[in-house]
């Protein structure tokens, strides 16, 4: 039950508001104590498996190229495209969004669009311009800036995680195949994919209905 | 081959970038801090492999110390907004296009890998074609765009910097998460929760398992901050025994709805720090949560979605 005690460091420390990279740090000296680890062994192993997930940061290499796109122009041409096309609101766009999101996830595109590489740059401008013009103001409150600015980058991840199961060789999938596997279960790709579709729908039914909701709110009273 | 070491090479190459920057930005008061962030960032991805577990322990430390005194970040003048607008005038929709370019790039690299036969799967690592193609295309696209819209050489690197300041030391949070959930898989904590939830909730009806299963699988992964980290655990503790054996369910049917209720989680949990907290520092957003909570409301009810799904779709036997 002591291992347990690194889980509530991090809970309690991400409640409070504490820096998150001190909280991880001493959750994992926490854990790795009471598995029976001496400070420098978890210190150690917190340090390989570092080295073992840096793929994770590597994400970060589409930085340069969005920081060019951005110093061109990029999000101000993003804006504009809303003032050119009519009938592009706010729901539409995001409704819009979510469905290539999840479409192309479910064809195993999960690459091809991202918070860094397609919500800053393009959507989430966008979606302010849509926003701003439908409340009539020139630009919009810096309140309902960062609410929209959230919503668009929720949308990416939820377009993203109730797409992709629909993919024969996702990660997720692959798990799940071999998981049961060693469990002396059988069970096809195509089983489990085709049981992620249900949920999918869903997906876009209930965040459909909140984009339009989302959509129809008024920021003033 | 290409694979990860190149990648990995590159993106070195880009932080060590941005320390150099970093240490030239005269607008950041922190800047030394900040160059020391990134340098050691660049360490560990140009030489990490031959640090030692211990040499890669104390970077990190060293990194997350660094970090969490706080760092700094350049300010941006109005002329440079003005110079966006004038180019994004000049330039129109053209701008668009090496945007498009990125996801291209990755599609077909990523395709041609899979389905171009030996020559390619000798010339790019087959597992890590995504990741190959994402690096080739924030290459290739960073010096067209250079080129196509007049930048100055070095812009890739500075603006790229001026991002990765916006991000600041979020940066760092996803990977040391990753690292936190190896330490936890160390010391067994999955079992210890898989065992705790089976023993703490009843499970006399068909309706509390798939509850209990589903309701686990996203509790658990706001825990870990990994649905995948929660599947086995949760599968092997109430799925598997109690679902399959006694209630007859569907095992495929079950594992896809329960893996997404766990995709529910992933979207509660400040855990999952690349898709959750990242985003709201990369769009300057003051509340840390802004994007979980955006979120929730869908998260909340997929998740009671997905339990009645479960409980009507997954046993056919038992109608």
């Amino acid at each position: 039950m002591l291992v347990l005690l690194g889980v509530l460091l991090v809970v309690a420390g991400f409640a409070v508001g504490l820096n998150p990279l001190l909280v991880v740090l001493a959750s994992a000296l926490a854990t790795g104590l009471a598995a029976g680890l001496s400070p420098l062994e978890v210190l150690a192993a917190f340090g390989k498996a570092f080295n073992e997930n840096r793929y994770v940061s590597a994400a970060w290499l589409i930085l340069p190229v969005i920081g060019v796109l951005e110093r061109s122009g990029l999000q101000e041409a993003a804006r504009g495209l809303i003032g050119r096309l009519r009938g592009v609101t706010f729901a539409r766009l995001m409704l819009a969004y979510l469905f290539f999101r999840q479409a192309t996830a479910a064809l195993g595109l999960t690459s091809i669009a991202g918070q860094t590489q397609t919500i800053r740059p393009i959507i989430a401008p966008m979606a302010e311009a849509a926003r701003a013009a439908e409340t009539g103001a020139p630009a919009l409150e810096p309140a309902e800036t960062q609410k929209v600015r959230a919503f668009a980058a929720g949308t990416d991840n939820i377009g993203l995680f109730f797409g992709e199961d629909i993919f024969l060789a996702i990660g997720s999938i692959l798990l799940m195949v071999g998981f049961l596997d060693q469990n002396g279960i059988t069970v096809e790709p195509l089983h489990l994919s085709v049981w992620a579709i249900p949920t999918a729908i869903a997906a876009f039914l209930v965040h459909g209905a909140r984009i339009l909701l989302f959509g129809r709110r008024r920021t003033r009273p | 081959m290409i694979g990860l070491s190149q990648v990995y090479a590159l993106a070195g190459l880009v932080f060590a970038g941005f320390a150099v920057m970093s240490l030239r930005d005269a607008a950041n008061p922190r800047r030394r801090r900040n160059a020391l962030f990134w340098g050691l960032f660049a360490l560990s991805f140009l030489a990490g492999d031959h640090l030692g577990d211990l040499g890669n322990g104390v970077l990190v430390l060293a990194m997350a110390l660094a970090a969490a005194l706080g760092l700094g970040r350049s300010g941006t003048s109005a002329d440079d907004a003005e110079a966006r607008a004038a180019s994004a005038r000049t330039h129109g929709l053209r701008l668009f296009l090496p945007a498009l370019l990125v996801p291209v790039i990755v599609l077909a690299g990523s395709l041609g890998v899979r389905h171009g036969g030996a020559i390619a799967a000798a010339l790019v690592d087959p597992k890590q074609a995504t990741l190959v193609s994402l690096s080739l295309a924030a290459l290739v696209v960073a010096a067209l765009s250079v080129r196509l819209f007049r930048q100055p050489v070095l812009a890739p690197l500075t603006e790229g910097l001026r991002l990765a300041d916006t991000v600041g030391w979020m940066a760092l949070l996803p990977q040391m998460l990753a690292a936190l959930g190896a330490v936890f898989a160390l010391a067994g904590v999955g079992t210890v929760v898989g065992e705790t939830v089976t023993r703490v909730f009843p499970m006399d009806t068909r309706l509390a398992a798939v509850a209990v299963y589903c309701l686990g699988m996203a509790g658990f992964t706001v825990l870990m901050g990994n649905a995948f980290a929660a599947f086995p655990v949760m599968t092997a503790g109430v799925a598997l025994p109690v679902l399959v054996k006694v209630y007859g369910g569907d095992p495929a049917a079950i594992c896809a709805i329960g893996m997404l209720s766990g995709f529910c989680g992933t979207l509660l949990t400040p855990l999952a720090a690349n898709f959750n907290l990242a985003p709201a520092a990369l769009l300057d957003l003051d509340d840390r949560f802004a994007v979980i909570r955006a979120q929730a409301p869908t998260a909340v009810v997929l998740l009671l979605v997905n339990t009645v799904l479960m409980h009507v779709l997954a046993f056919p036997a038992h109608p």
